[in-house]
């Protein structure tokens, strides 16, 4: 058995270079297409970058380890960001990348357990994680385990009754194995979450449900790390949350600026384009 | 007033939530559900119980009595209730799930769908007020439940007819490994099937009686009421065959085919659902699609409406769901 401990998979390459990897991975996966979720993939990538590479516990030969941190994507339309994760920590070869989306690949366009190894929940149907993440705390607990649960939403998915349900319940369980992330992209499909159903305050928010709140910039990698450590290393009996404030399409300023960023549309040129803006910004 | 004496007012007829399906003096058991699991329970420590705030009505106080560490209440929050339920299936427990059969069909029928069946994860769903069983009007009345759940890939779906099949699914269903959805007769339960040699198999439909006029495919407590009316119909001289079908899906088509195969029938399906989506047109299609043609088809059944409130007894036989109303029309069709 490889690895387990991500402090060991820092080896030589830095976050910000893993959060790099990311992208690239995710824009290529774009390019196959010719569209798809690229601003929430640029746009989460220094976290998942922080996730996969510092803090999760996992051997990615082996993605159904028993003590591994769980990782639940509940935003399936995100699977693009997560792929590119699951490949660039060896859980997913690098040449399924091609595949993905295509005719019976195990990367189909919205994240499926039953499809990839590493995706631990079926999401796509928005408002599902927090609940099965409240299950499996619950059942770690039971069976002693030390294992957290990650569960990374996004703010529209918020605007599900079904998310706070779960919120409630992780607060009155106490269930301090269970960190949500929140990309807070501030865009969805008909427009800005704040202009759609707003939920600020949204610290407040889940402060009252009962857990422990932060709120950093999600495209600031020393931020994003302070703040898992922090939601990790507290003693407090309370679930914790991370909201992180991210810019869509991060990392190439041309599709920064477009208005839609919910789903790209990318000219054929353009991947050629964004893929060498991104070359230009490759961290030292 | 004139003087003469104001006649007795007449008491009314009530509805009751915790209405009992028992007639007077018939045999019950109480909270089968309850006690089977607890029994079954003992020996494997991978069953735990959550509820969402109606274990009293489902008969989960008894394993949450017995088993108090091992019973998770949710709160009033049915989506929870299944997507934690998945998660605790995902890190190998056996969740029982308990509500009322509307709020986990109706409400939580995405989470079910996307969170447990298209998983296969190994979760129980059993669930309390199926069909027409309380008279608190459409809120809590499921007639539509086994539509919906039928129509739900990889669930197995369960109607037992009485207190003995209700503790015999009980063991059968956490003895499966798979997601099942179990309608749940609870509290005092009538005791019928013990007099028929029956035992409750997963997927299996069971001829209780033979008969050879009319043959009558049941579920659920229609069995029950089915097997009441065949003996009034017999003292008639008219022969009646009762096949329990209990569980809704899979069906057993090769009974069922079989039964309603044997000619000069006429097949009548009963069941405790709306007629639309039910058992009834499950079985019909099953017929079609053999090239098996009964010498006629009827179905037994609630009509695709939303209900009255009222008095169960009351409600029983306005929609033809009665013992008495299962022997009219059966005559009649005969």
């Amino acid at each position: 058995m490889t690895t387990t401990a991500a402090s060991d998979r820092r080896s030589n390459m830095t976050l910000a270079q893993r959060a790099w990897h990311i992208r690239r991975k995710a824009l290529r996966m774009g390019e196959v297409q010719g569209q798809g979720y690229i601003g929430q993939a640029l746009g989460i990538a220094d976290v998942l970058a922080v996730a996969y590479f510092h803090s999760l516990r996992y051997r990615p030969d082996d993605p159904e380890w028993e003590e591994r941190d769980r990782f639940l994507l509940s935003i399936g339309h995100y699977a693009i960001a997560l792929y590119a994760a699951l490949i660039e920590a060896g859980v997913l070869p690098e040449d399924e990348l091609e595949t993905y989306g295509t005719d019976d690949s195990r990367l189909p366009m919205s994240g499926m357990a039953a499809y990839t190894p590493g995706m631990e929940i079926t999401g796509g149907s928005l408002g599902h994680g927090l609940g099965i993440a409240v299950g499996m705390g619950l059942g770690l607990k039971r069976k002693g385990s030390k294992a957290f649960v990650f569960n990374l939403l996004s703010d529209g998915e918020l605007g599900e009754g079904s998310t706070w349900e779960a919120a409630m319940s992780a607060g009155h369980h106490k269930l301090d194995n269970l960190i949500a992330l929140v990309d807070f992209n501030n865009q969805q499909a008909d427009g800005p979450s704040t202009a759609t159903l707003c939920s600020e305050p949204l610290g407040a928010k889940w402060e009252a449900f009962g857990w422990h709140v932060q709120r950093v910039d999600g495209n600031d990698i020393e931020a994003v790390r302070a703040a898992f450590d922090a939601a990790k290393d507290l003693a407090e009996p309370r679930p914790r949350v991370i909201v992180f404030d991210t810019t869509m399409c991060k990392g190439v300023p041309f599709l920064e600026q477009r208005e839609i960023t919910h789903f790209v549309r990318v000219e054929p040129q353009e991947w050629q384009q964004a893929l060498d803006v991104l070359d230009r910004s490759k961290p030292e | 007033m004139s003087g003469t004496a104001t006649p007795p007012k007449k008491r009314l007829t009530t509805s009751a939530m915790i209405a009992s399906l028992a007639e007077a003096g018939q045999e019950t058991r109480p909270a089968p559900f309850g006690h089977a699991l607890v029994r079954v329970a003992e020996s494997r420590t991978d069953i735990v119980g959550l509820s969402a705030d109606l274990a009293k009505y489902t008969d989960l106080h008894v394993f949450a009595k017995a088993y108090p560490d091992r019973f998770y209440q949710m709160g009033m929050a049915e989506q929870l209730l299944m997507s934690a339920a998945a998660g605790m299936a995902r890190e190998g427990f056996t969740p029982v799930a308990t509500t009322y059969a509307v709020f986990a069909s109706r409400r939580a029928y995405d989470f079910i769908c996307m969170a447990i069946a298209e998983e296969k994860l190994n979760v129980k769903i059993a669930c309390a007020l199926p069909g027409l069983t309380t008279g608190y009007g459409p809120s809590h009345q499921a007639t539509e439940d086994l539509a919906i759940m039928r129509a739900m890939p990889n669930l197995v779906v369960i109607d037992p007819c009485d207190a003995l099949d209700v503790e015999q699914a009980t063991e059968a269903m956490t003895a499966y490994c798979g997601p099942v959805y179990m309608r749940l007769l609870r509290g005092q339960v009538p005791l019928v099937l013990d007099r028929y040699d029956y035992r409750f198999e997963l997927g299996k439909a069971k001829l209780l009686k033979g008969g050879k006029d009319v043959l009558v495919i049941a579920s659920g407590f229609m069995t029950m009421r089915a097997l009441a009316a065949a003996e009034q119909l017999e003292a008639d001289g008219i022969g009646m065959a009762v096949l329990h079908s209990p569980t809704i899906k899979p069906l057993d088509e090769a009974t069922i085919l079989a039964e309603a195969g044997r000619g000069g029938r006429l097949v009548v399906t009963a069941e405790n659902h709306s007629i639309t989506g039910g058992l009834g047109e499950a079985i019909a299609g099953v017929l079609m699609r053999a090239g098996v043609h009964p010498s006629a088809f009827r179905q037994i059944a609630l009509p695709d409406a939303f209900l009255d409130a009222g008095a169960l007894p009351t409600l029983h036989d306005r929609y033809g769901i009665s013992t008495e109303a299962v022997a009219r029309r059966i005559r009649e069709w005969l």
